[in-house]
């Protein structure tokens, strides 16, 4: 949220100038037949993707020759002004170019293409979806006349489509930073900033695959991996106090009293338990301990049996660790 | 110069020019605050005293009745809902709140909210004819319901809801009952005494009055924990500094709005039903409910083979302004809910179009509406996938 967001609606003027001319005027717009076809001796191919329940639906011809070259391509769109341009487009990007080479365009590709500005983006946010379609439709044009299915095409699991962000680029990015949350998600990747269909089940459109989960999965993953690395840590011994879990440095505590200290303190008829281990403001790390038998109430417990206590848990595990008798 | 015909009404309306005159002195010549003791707060309060008046007639309230005035209908709506929580269900005396799934979001977000805080609430869908029943309601009503709201008229379809009916049984099974009479007003005679209402929300800017102001009716004897706390304005209903100039035009609005029902119900309602029957001359047009149980302004006409916004961008292209509740024109991308709601063929939800008029719209504007219609229909079904028979 900020300033220039307070003030909702404009969606039409932050359209580009050349969304706007292909909306009143397509150029590409019409049908190719049978006909046209036997013409130019090619084949024709008739794609159609999306619903017109889904408030989207396009129908794209293409004229493909001996060498897989499009050699004229036509649309038809039900959609708002933004799917009627981004087809427009779609189809002129389409012409020219082998079926092989028209496969790799991608609704981004198409949105660039609409833009006046080269860092001025071709609509706003919430209509980047709308590209998309013309991007799906190719694939169905080329599954169509290659006999594959649309996923071939497809070298990765998409998550977002609007910002064609991949599950695996999604994984990687909350790793390598550590993120905690969706929206440091669409910070680092733009995954889940324009039409919001992937953040999570609900939305535009139903996904595979929604950031949460991801995310999730994820931290999940990552958790139970930290814990797997510190218990090797603790086998080799070479993982140090600070980094160990709450349950590792008691019982890394109780391993070194036992080694050293609690059978004296036994012998002499006494013992002693942690109570609570607590990283304090000052920068040590304060062992709360209980004496139990002779030791309460022995005049040393709070003297010389002390230093003797936190000068092996300073030696062992922490030159910043602090004891206190409660 | 390019022709600027409105017909979205049912958003906003422009402000009646009188209603302009009225409240202007009460911005630099009569500026005091009614709360001094002061001649510049006390010379203000017969006008007042008249604003109040109109207002109380314009809904027929009574006046041992509260109308309380407000920013808008959504903090009306708000307050109503809010209020309700705090007096009857944060008690555990109730916990059930009834109403439909076709309310402004200024009811059905409030509601969704309430539910984070353990509120059971019943959405009653709409049937096929874009209504709701008495029935539905009291067949909802158990012993743990505190609140039914419920709207007069729906924003999208126009369609009148039978309020007279419900409040009467609210009324039997000691319900409280809450209508958002923001499309209504203006529109067809709201009697808050006949439709046993316990709390009614309007607005100002929906009946040629300035924007941000609204009022909440609240019959006699009803206690509703203020959402504003603060000084004793309205005798501490609602505190905040009376927006003077703003309660005068809303009085006046009032006014003019109930002097002008029989001229919406004759002529407006005779515009709109022009309009309606020339477009629904061209092939596979259609209108949502039947216009003798609409209010006399509004048709929501489906167009096949044309997606809403698309017919927003040619009617805009030629001045002319209309809304759709469909996929790209709001930024939540969602199917125009009524239209999902009455199960209109699935085909059809993402293409209707609102056509919303005033008691300042002509025929001339009429006539040139149905021709851009027409030619924006015939470009773009020439342009759609999904319409067979273009080119």
């Amino acid at each position: 949220m900020a300033k220039n967001d307070l003030i909702g609606g404009a969606l039409w003027d932050a359209y580009s100038k050349k969304v706007s001319e292909r909306m009143d005027n397509p150029t590409h717009l019409g049908v190719l037949t049978q006909k046209d076809a036997d013409a130019k001796n090619a084949k024709l191919i008739v794609a159609d993707y999306g619903a017109e329940s889904c408030g989207d639906a396009v129908r794209l011809y293409w004229l493909v020759d001996s060498n897989d070259v499009i050699i004229d391509a036509k649309f038809k769109s039900f959609g708002c002004g933004t799917a009627i341009a981004s087809s427009d487009m779609m189809v002129e990007l389409c012409l020219g170019k082998k079926v092989q080479e028209a496969v790799k365009i991608t609704n981004l590709d198409v949105e660039n293409a609409l833009r006046d500005e080269p860092n001025t983006p071709a609509v706003p946010g919430q209509k980047m979806h709308c590209s998309v379609m013309a991007y799906d439709v190719i694939k169905k044009a080329a599954s169509l006349y290659l006999g594959k299915n649309m996923e071939d095409f497809e070298e990765e699991i998409i998550v977002c489509e609007c910002a064609r962000v991949s599950l695996s680029t999604i994984k990687e990015v909350i790793r390598l930073n550590d993120l905690r949350t969706v929206e440091e998600i669409t910070q680092y990747t733009k995954a889940g900033a324009f039409c919001k269909s992937c953040i999570k089940p609900g939305g535009h459109e139903e996904r595979k695959y929604y950031l949460v989960d991801i995310l999730r999965d994820v931290r999940n993953e990552i958790e139970s991996q930290k814990l797997k690395e510190n218990a090797q840590k603790i086998d080799l011994g070479t993982l140090s106090f600070a980094e160990m879990t709450m349950v590792q440095k008691i019982k890394a505590v109780d391993k070194t009293i036992d080694e050293t200290i609690r059978p004296m303190l036994i012998m002499d008829g006494g013992n002693m338990e942690v109570l609570d281990i607590k990283d304090s403001n000052d920068g040590h790390i304060d062992i709360y301990i209980r004496y139990m038998g002779a030791c309460s109430g022995c005049a040393s417990a709070s003297a010389g049996t002390l230093f003797a206590i936190e000068g092996v848990l300073q030696e062992n595990l922490d030159s910043n660790i602090r004891v206190i008798p409660v | 110069m390019q022709k600027r015909i409105y017909l979205d009404n049912n958003a906003t309306t422009m402000i009646d020019p009188k209603v302009v005159a009225l409240m202007e002195p009460f911005f630099h010549q009569y500026y005091g605050n009614p709360n001094s003791l002061h001649k510049f707060g006390t010379e203000i309060h017969p006008a007042l005293h008249d604003a109040f008046n109109k207002l109380y007639d314009g809904i027929n309230a009574s006046e041992e009745d509260d109308i309380i005035i407000t920013s808008c209908a959504t903090e009306s709506n708000n307050w109503v809902l809010k209020g309700v929580y705090f007096d009857l269900i944060a008690n555990h005396q109730k916990d059930h709140i009834i109403t439909t799934s076709v309310e402004h979001p200024a009811i059905a977000s409030t509601c969704r909210f309430l539910e984070t805080l353990g509120v059971e609430v019943t959405y009653l869908e709409i049937n096929k004819d874009g209504n709701i029943t008495a029935n539905q309601v009291e067949e909802a009503i158990t012993d743990k319901t505190a609140l039914v709201s419920i709207m007069w008229a729906n924003n999208e379809t126009g369609l009148i809801f039978p309020i007279d009916e419900i409040g009467e049984i609210c009324k039997k099974r000691g319900v409280l009952f809450h209508t958002d009479a923001v499309q209504a007003i203006g529109k067809i005679p709201v009697d808050v005494q006949k439709a046993n209402v316990d709390f009614l929300s309007f607005s100002a800017h929906k009946f040629h009055g300035p924007k941000g102001i609204g009022g909440l009716y609240i019959k006699k004897g009803i206690n509703l924990t203020p959402l504003f706390h603060g000084g004793e304005h309205m005798r501490g209903r609602r505190s905040g500094t009376l927006n003077v100039p703003y309660i005068i035009g809303m009085g006046e609005a009032m006014k003019l709005a109930k002097e002008s029902l029989p001229y919406e119900n004759s002529t407006i309602l005779e515009l709109r039903n022009y309009l309606e029957d020339a477009l629904l001359q061209i092939p596979d047009v259609f209108v949502i409910g039947n216009r003798n149980n609409r209010v006399p302004n509004t048709t929501l006409i489906s167009i096949k083979g044309i997606e809403g916004e698309a017919m927003l961008w040619d009617l805009n292209k030629a001045g002319i302004a209309c809304s759709t509740g469909s996929a790209c024109a709001s930024e939540d991308l969602e199917a125009n809910p009524v239209m999902v709601a009455i199960g209109a063929d699935k085909e059809l939800a993402h293409t209707a179009v609102r056509i919303s008029l005033s008691r300042f719209n002509t025929k001339e504007e009429i006539d040139y509406t149905i021709g851009v219609f027409k030619k924006a229909i015939d470009r773009l079904r020439k342009i759609s996938s999904s319409y067979e028979g273009s080119l």
